[in-house]
């Protein structure tokens, strides 16, 4: 969801005959639950997708902080603000972890920079969303890191080892995130009345945008069954979002918050609550650059990156001018 | 100025100067989590803020004790208007670039670890046990700040043009945090609070030395720009205090 659509190179999944014997190997060490390692032999569009689905997921921590750090100078209490600067750093950290680990594979951060920068690789969709009242940062918290860890936990056993222990470090943290949002929500839901119409409105604008987090429907989803043959995604993007609705529909009643889906309802049969799917042309125009803020994010990025140039530029020449001293010294 | 001072409220007025200059600078610092140049540098300076609101709760806590007239630490940070704030001038200037940014930290943790360092003896001994937490804390601020300019200043043609310009620029904040004339002498008699000679000497010494590495040049002039500490403050609180108290104000009495 952090990586919603990754596009797969070639066509399905090729069968065992099609195989050749390193790529038969490769497949075997997968199915067998082994990890791969950054200098071992894998195929090419093993690499090219896993460089894709993790650098979209270092996009997103990154541009994640975004929709946040909005609110830290006005966040409501001084203890409000440490936790609220402290997930915002953790998201920073974790953007840290995955670039470094998407550069195993052989492309540079400044590369992913260059892509994320240039409109030419993704992130999710949900941070193009504005936050527009102090509910927002804890339906933020609750929603988008929940949606998050839904999607997580499962990547701890991806085939790719520093993706896998990546996502080890990410999941120890993501809990936290999701707990202090939910304690914000709790502390508006239960609030004034003003801070209650601030909690539903904030469920109300994100609940849509959160489902469209895991992704299109496994129906539309053409690029999912390669990649779990790799183990690079372990559940469809459907069964995610079920999980999702069923454990965030009893949290919404217990804030005493609506679900704004009029058709939602327990599935007896199926176990599972029915629920009205987002609105898929919304999705596809927010991944396309047309959603409230993506403007405004990608611009945030492109300055920061810009206008930190000089800071970049001047350390690399401080450590140059120390590399000629030492060698003058040896 | 000096006759003002009863014990408790030359002790209040100090412990309000340790706490906002910690909150306003957090607050600065915070604005670039997110924005800053540097992943690194995004995630080191979301830290030092964070470190900064931790010790504003602990001098604000105290600072609300002292009074005893029941404020809580966050009653002091939203609740007071900016002729009541006690922090440096220095603190509040608005970012511009990340080099006049590290500047502002530098020369302030030049005194905050003195000082910190200092009330680690106070005779009060509240003081003394924030002291000794904090100093752990600014011991890396300082040590980071100082590597930033010393490798910034000595950097390129134009990382060396910023650190100076920003230098030239915050220098005549600096003497405001020197003088300790504002303090009511008692704390410094009873040994509450370190003699602001012995704090300037050591920032003297430290800045000298690091400005030097860094091939900045101090600058000459000797002019001081003052009022932070008695609440007369330049434009830029106000709007600080604006966006920091928001919530508090526009909801008063609503728990977060
Ligand atoms: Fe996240
Ligand atoms: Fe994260
Ligand atoms: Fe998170």
């Amino acid at each position: 969801m952090y990586a919603q659509i990754v596009k797969t190179d070639g066509t399905g999944v090729k069968s065992r005959e099609d195989m050749t014997p390193e790529e038969s190997a490769f497949q075997q060490r997968i199915d067998a639950d082994q990890k791969i390692e950054p200098k071992e032999w894998m195929p090419e569009g093993y690499r090219k997708n896993l460089i894709r689905q993790i650098s979209q997921h270092a996009h997103s921590e990154l541009v994640g902080q975004l929709p946040e750090s909005n609110w830290i100078t006005r966040a409501p209490t001084l203890e409000r603000k440490a936790i609220l600067l402290a997930k915002v750093q953790d998201e920073a950290g974790h953007g840290l972890y995955l670039y470094c680990a998407a550069e195993t594979l052989g492309i540079s951060r400044d590369e992913m920079f260059e892509q994320l920068h240039s409109g030419k690789a993704k992130y999710s969709s949900i941070f193009n969303y504005p936050t527009l009242t102090w509910a927002d940062i804890g339906a933020v918290g609750w929603l988008v890191d929940g949606a998050a860890i839904m999607n997580q936990v499962p990547l701890q056993r991806t085939s790719y080892g520093p993706y896998a222990r990546a996502m080890v470090r990410i999941c120890k943290e993501e809990s936290f995130h999701q707990r202090q949002g939910f304690d914000i929500m709790m502390k508006m839901a239960s609030g004034s009345d003003a801070q209650k119409r601030m909690a539903q409105d904030a469920f109300d604008r994100f609940w849509y945008p959160s489902l469209m987090m895991f992704g299109p429907s496994d129906k539309d989803s053409v690029h999912s069954a390669q990649s779990m043959a790799w183990r690079i995604k372990i559940n469809t993007n459907d069964e995610l979002r079920q999980k999702f609705v069923d454990q965030t529909v009893p949290q919404a009643k217990y804030l005493g918050l609506t679900v704004p889906d009029e058709n939602l309802i327990w599935n007896e049969e199926k176990g599972g609550h029915d629920f009205t799917e987002p609105d898929w042309d919304e999705f596809y125009a927010v991944l396309g650059g047309n959603g409230p803020c993506n403007k405004e994010r990608l611009q945030a990025r492109v300055t920061a990156w810009n206008e930190g140039e000089w800071f970049r530029d001047g350390l690399l020449a401080n450590a140059a001018k120390k590399c000629t001293a030492g060698e003058v010294a040896a | 100025m000096v006759s003002k001072h009863t014990a408790s409220s030359g002790l209040f007025e100090f412990l309000l100067q340790m706490g906002d200059n910690c909150l306003v600078l957090a607050h600065r610092n915070s604005q670039w989590c997110g924005h800053g140049p540097a992943l690194e540098e995004d995630i080191a300076i979301s830290n030092i803020s964070l470190d900064l609101i931790g010790q504003t709760q602990l001098w604000l806590e105290l600072a609300g004790e002292v009074e005893g007239a029941g404020r809580s630490a966050d009653d002091l940070a939203y609740l007071r208007d900016a002729f009541d704030f006690r922090n440096l001038l220095l603190l509040e200037r608005p970012n511009e670039d990340f080099g006049l940014t590290l500047m502002r930290q530098f020369l302030f943790d030049a005194w905050h670890l003195p000082m910190l360092k200092g009330l680690t003896q106070s005779s009060n001994k509240r003081i003394a046990e924030i002291a000794e937490k904090s100093v752990k804390e600014v011991t890396y601020h300082l040590e980071r700040s100082t590597d930033l300019i010393i490798r910034l200043g000595d950097g390129s043609a134009e990382s060396h043009r910023r650190m100076q310009s920003s230098l030239d620029e915050l220098w005549s904040y600096t003497g405001e945090m020197l003088e300790s004339d504002d303090l009511d002498p008692a704390l410094i008699s009873e040994c509450v609070v370190p003699a602001g000679d012995k704090v300037a000497e050591a920032w003297r010494q430290h800045v000298t030395a690091a400005l030097k590495l860094a091939t900045l040049i101090k600058p000459e002039s000797d002019f001081v720009r003052r009022g932070g500490k008695n609440g007369i403050h330049s434009e830029h609180l106000g709007f600080v205090l604006a966006e920091m108290q928001f919530l508090q104000r526009a909801y008063p009495g609503a728990v977060w």
